[in-house]
């Protein structure tokens, strides 16, 4: 690792003034992805800013059907949440798959997004909840933020504050993970609600996580897992790696489609 | 056997200080004045070195010095060698090229050393290896064995035509073995991969090289699963010092898989730089750095035939292998694909003739040696592979199938240099088979339908050679030096016990065995037994650990120690009682005159040894006593796996649903070390077999796999919970008539479980690791 002075931030405000004193800096919530990547001298912030300890960025409420989950709360806490697991049990379900404890004690919903790795859960969750991302300066829907591998629709120095969502009538997440690093080589969102069904798929896209249109029209009439027979997946716009063809993965995405289904 | 002698299943000792993180690792090692390596490395699979600058480097913060291949060629180090010699059929030698321990001509492979800095931290080491500029002019790759054997490759070695170091062949004719083909009624023919495999220790290699101008001596701290080969390597061929000028100490090492057998650049450059900047030097490797230069294992292909005739029996056995040794050729690499693998192509079958041919070939990729089971897996996944696809071919049980050609007499005398001493194939079968409910294996596979599961069983009956061995046999096959071990007891006046032996130990238990093996012969306690070992000053020459030859060799030269000792300890004993020597029995810590109530403490016959003041006349004061002890042959351990899976066909998620060893390993002095060594192993055959595979880009030659987030590696969840029994043949052929265990697991595994997943999707194609992808592919292909 290159030397890096931390700064802790007491207030978003804060975050964002410490983050504009120098150039090369960064924020840092869990970790988890930053301080590997670091390690392996692959990122070299000067400065990191720390957003754990902001207040406003912590914890999860759930008031006027609207659900709001703080940016540095960890994926343990979503995962244990009896707010969440009433809300949407999927969402915790899918932050008790995320990595190991360790990962799940550190890593946080914000530092997530914000990453967008293409093979990370909770983007799938997002747009199939379509969610809401609450940074420090505006709101920004789902459906616009994640905009390629490892990109967001976020300004340099913007902050995720929070994501919220109204709760879905139904909902199920269903994961395969790569045998090497359990990221999810596919990983299937489904949900219904309000604004009917949405489908988030993550860990197959080749510009990362997207929205499968097919099924969701396909699901839109008749909610079940058989409504997804014939439904494919154009390995054209998959992923293929050592792990996984895109081929594979097309199949993956029908079949963790329909488990999600089931499970919702 | 008592609560601590041989066969008790006695808690280690060594774990309190492992479980408590108390363990003394060689990064753990401070010095005063230590400063610390970083090495610049090739980025470049292959690549002319065409200059280096290092004068940014050298005047970044705290940077002592920057140090290149070409000096430490004025400096007269040597080349790292291959210390096995191999001859081609044609007669002519190996093709070793020069491996130099810092390139300064050419790189070969990516992870190739070029230079190291040394300085105040690891991070102003690394700082400053990133500044050095090396001028490379790239050069093109090839890492597949097969391709860099055909022609217009790449050459990596100009002392290598075709980057073939051997063609080398055993066992019976070439023609009679085609003639025996071609007059069988059936031949199974099959192309064999076995997969290239990253080692992996939880302790990352690390040598701390200390040079004392004074004494103009120096000290190697390293993790090395045989310290004194290291150091006579280190003096004999790289001229770091002479012998004794230099220490080797491997404190506490945190497994090696062999990984740790083979000497490599770093430490070799530790040491020199140390003389050369004049501050203690420390190197620990991350885990990139791992991936990237730790000997890897296996990468073979293979083609076999297996001929029968019409009664089924086995009449002949022919194979072609290539093996894939890398960029260079590591310490014992020639030695595996040949006497540790081909002399293992029998099997526990009767096979009248056998003939392979291996050829050795270099790559743009990190040295492949020996990895546990060095050679064995490879064979017996050929075999194992190809005998189960005979029995499916033939329409016959693969039980039955493998019954009817078992070796049943012994000593049997293998056309492939092998003379098994002992053991009882159908017991370990028929143990394994009963243990599986192999009976009822057809109603869970159709209960197992009726969830949409696929399930499929498959054995493997393996065989081993272990406790290498006989020095002067492996002298005449071509190894460089002896494989005896080493043992002294040491008696304290106040009769404690210190053990020094030339084993090692990384994980295996020896404080607590050997200690054991003390125990029962003396019948004190173990914890007045000490275990000595890993330090050149301390301990007397011996040979390491490797190869399942702790116990079989390095307790056997600790059980001919302990005779001396007793011995001795019986002349005291009859003369301070005033009985006859041989009427003095030694047990439960006193020496006694059998059928009397005259007994004398253990610890009395060990002070009198040492106040001297009433001996036996002309006896020597003390009770310490060495002893060599070399190998008659090989020991042989066999045994049968079976493994069941459930197949989920839709993603091809492999479930390991049971898992059974039966295991023959010869008398056991703690079961309860033995069943960990086969927890071990199978989880790293079961690794191998499923998830764990080295992936170079083909092209560039960059490897994908350099950390845990592309090479999958086994996790507790990959696992079932293993049955594991034993039924035992001692070994006739060393004192305690023990076989070894400590590769069995990750032997026998394998083909068992690519057998039970090929029968669940009724697809024979399909390769290590048999990821969700590939099963699926297959899976559907069968369809
Ligand atoms: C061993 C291991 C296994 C893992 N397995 C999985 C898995 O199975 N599934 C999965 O989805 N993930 C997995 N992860 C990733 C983990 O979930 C991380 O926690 C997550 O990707 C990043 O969150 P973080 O809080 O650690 O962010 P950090 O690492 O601190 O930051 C990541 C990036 O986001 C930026 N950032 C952080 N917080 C904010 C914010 N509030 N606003 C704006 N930018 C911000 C940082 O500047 C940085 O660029 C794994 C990680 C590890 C180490």
């Amino acid at each position: 690792m290159y030397e890096t002075n931390y700064h802790r931030a007491s207030s978003v405000a804060d975050a964002v003034r410490l983050k504009g004193a120098s150039e090369e800096s960064k924020y840092v919530s869990g970790g988890m992805t930053l301080i590997p990547t670091m390690k392996q001298r692959l990122a070299a912030p000067t400065d990191l800013v720390d957003l754990r300890h902001v207040a406003e960025m912590k914890g999860i409420t759930v008031s006027g059907g609207s659900v709001r989950i703080g940016a540095a709360t960890t994926h343990a806490e979503v995962a244990q949440s009896s707010d969440i697991k009433a809300a949407c049990p999927a969402l915790a379900h899918l932050a008790s798959l995320i990595g190991d404890p360790h990962v799940r004690h550190m890593g946080t919903i914000g530092g997530s997004i914000a990453n967008n790795d293409p093979a990370a859960d909770y983007p799938s969750a997002m747009l199939a909840l379509g969610a809401t991302i609450v940074t420090d300066r505006r709101e920004i829907a789902a459906d616009d933020f994640f905009t390629g591998l490892f990109e967001t629709a976020l300004a340099d120095d913007e902050i995720v504050v929070a994501v919220t969502f109204r709760p879905p009538e139904r909902a199920g997440y269903c994961k395969f993970p790569n045998p090497a690093s359990r990221y999810a080589m596919t990983g299937v969102f489904v949900t219904r609600g309000a604004d009917g069904v949405r489908v988030g798929v993550t860990g197959a896209g080749a510009d990362g996580v997207f929205r499968h249109a097919a099924m969701e029209a396909a699901l839109a009439g008749n909610f079940s897992p058989q409504a997804l027979a014939g439904v494919t997946t154009d390995p054209s716009d998959l992923l293929s790696d050592i792990h996984g063809s895109a081929e594979y993965r097309a199949n993956l995405v029908a079949v963790m489609a329909r488990r999600a289904v089931a499970a919702a | 056997m008592g609560v601590e002698g041989i066969g008790a299943r006695v808690a280690r000792k060594e774990d309190k200080r492992f479980l408590t993180g108390k363990g003394r690792y060689t990064d753990d090692m401070v010095v005063p004045g230590m400063k610390y390596a970083a090495f610049v490395r090739s980025p470049h699979a292959h690549a002319k070195i065409r200059g280096i600058d290092s004068s940014a480097a050298e005047g970044m913060p705290g940077v002592i010095g920057v140090l290149n291949g070409q000096q430490m060629l004025d400096d007269g180090i040597g080349n790292l060698i291959c210390g096995w010699m191999i001859h081609s059929k044609d007669g002519s030698p190996m093709k070793m090229g020069a491996w130099r321990p810092l390139a300064h001509e050419t790189v070969r492979y990516v992870g190739d050393a070029v230079a190291v800095v040394v300085a105040d931290s690891v991070g102003e080491a690394r700082d400053a290896a990133e500044a050095v500029v090396v001028d490379y002019e790239e050069l093109p790759a090839v890492t597949d064995a097969a391709t860099a054997l055909r022609g217009g490759q790449p050459q990596l070695h100009p002392e290598a035509g075709g980057n073939l170091i051997y063609d080398w062949a055993i066992g019976t004719a070439e023609a009679e073995t085609d003639a025996a083909i071609a007059a069988a009624a059936h031949v199974t023919e099959m192309t064999i991969v076995n997969n290239r495999l990253a080692p992996n220790p939880m302790e990352p290699r690390a040598a701390l090289g200390i040079y004392d101008v004074g004494e103009d001596h120096y000290t190697c701290y390293t993790t090395s699963q045989n310290p004194h080969v290291a150091r006579l390597v280190m003096s004999a061929f790289y001229n770091v010092a002479p012998e004794n000028k230099l220490r080797v100490i491997a404190p506490d090492v945190g497994g090696g898989f062999g990984s740790k057998i083979f000497i490599y650049p770093e430490e070799i450059v530790c040491l020199w730089a140390s003389r050369r900047t004049g501050v203690p030097v420390k190197w620990t490797s991350d885990r990139t750095e791992a991936f990237l230069t730790d000997a890897h294992g296996r990468d073979h292909l293979s083609t076999v035939k297996m001929a029968f005739d019409g009664d089924n029996r086995i009449t002949a056995l022919k194979v072609d292998t290539i093996a894939n040794f890398g960029a260079y050729m590591s310490l014992f690499s020639s030695a595996v694909p040949t006497y540790l693998y081909a002399t293992l192509l029998s099997g526990q079958y009767a096979i009248p003739a056998i003939h392979a041919n291996v050829r050795a070939v270099y790559t743009n990729t990190a040295p492949v040696d020996a990895y546990r089971g060095a050679g064995r897996p490879e064979a017996t996944y050929l075999l194992e592979r190809t005998i189960e696809t005979a029995a499916r071919e033939l329409g016959v049980s693969p039980a039955e199938l493998r019954r009817k050609n078992f070796i049943r007499s012994f000593p049997h005398q293998t056309p492939v240099i092998m003379n098994y001493d002992a053991g009882d194939y159908e017991a370990s079968l028929e143990a394994a088979m009963k243990e599986a409910d192999w009976a009822g294996f057809g109603a869970r596979k159709a209960q197992a339908e009726g969830r949409g599961m696929k399930r499929g069983i498959g054995m493997s009956c393996y065989i081993e050679a272990c406790g290498i061995a006989p020095s002067a046999a492996v002298g005449s096959l071509g190894a460089g030096v002896g494989l005896w071990e080493s043992a002294e007891v040491r008696v304290n006046a106040v009769g404690t016990i210190e053990v020094l032996t030339g084993s090692h130990s990384h994980g295996q238990g020896h404080e607590t065995t050997f200690a054991q093996l003390v125990a029962d012969r003396f019948g004190v306690p173990i914890d007045s037994v000490s275990i000595v070992h890993g330090d050149t000053d301390k301990v007397q020459m011996g040979m390491g650990t490797y190869g399942s030859r702790s116990g079989a060799v390095g307790m056997s030269a600790i059980v001919k120690a302990l005779d001396k000792v007793e011995a001795k300890a019986k002349k005291i004993a009859a003369h301070l009682m005033e009985a006859d020597e041989s009427d003095i029995v030694i047990e439960n810590g006193e020496a006694k005159v059998a059928g009397t109530d005259k007994t004398v403490p253990w610890f009395q016959v060990a002070l009198s040894a040492y106040t001297a003041h009433n001996l036996p006349a002309g006896m020597e004061p003390g009770l310490k006593e060495g002893a060599f002890y070399d190998p008659s042959n090989f020991t042989f351990p066999a045994g049968c796996y079976i493994c069941e899976v459930e197949i989920d066909p839709e993603t091809g998620k492999t479930e390991i649903v049971q898992f059974v060893a039966a295991d023959d390993f010869g008398n056991i002095i703690n079961p309860m070390i033995v069943e960990g060594q086969v927890h071990g192993g199978i989880a790293q055959g079961i690794g191998q077999a499923l998830l764990e595979g080295v992936h170079y880009d083909p092209q560039t030659g960059q490897l994908l796999t350099a950390s845990y987030m592309d090479y999958a590696m086994p996790r507790a969840d990959d696992l079932p919970s293993f049955k594991v029994s034993h039924q035992n043949t001692p070994c006739p052929n060393n004192p305690l008539g023990i076989k070894g265990c400590g590769e069995a697991g990750a032997i026998g595994s394998p083909p068992a479980l690519m057998n039970a997943i090929t029968d669940a999707i009724g697809n024979n194609d399909l390769t290590m690791p048999a990821t969700p992808q590939k099963v699926w592919a297959a899976a559907h292909a069968a369809q």
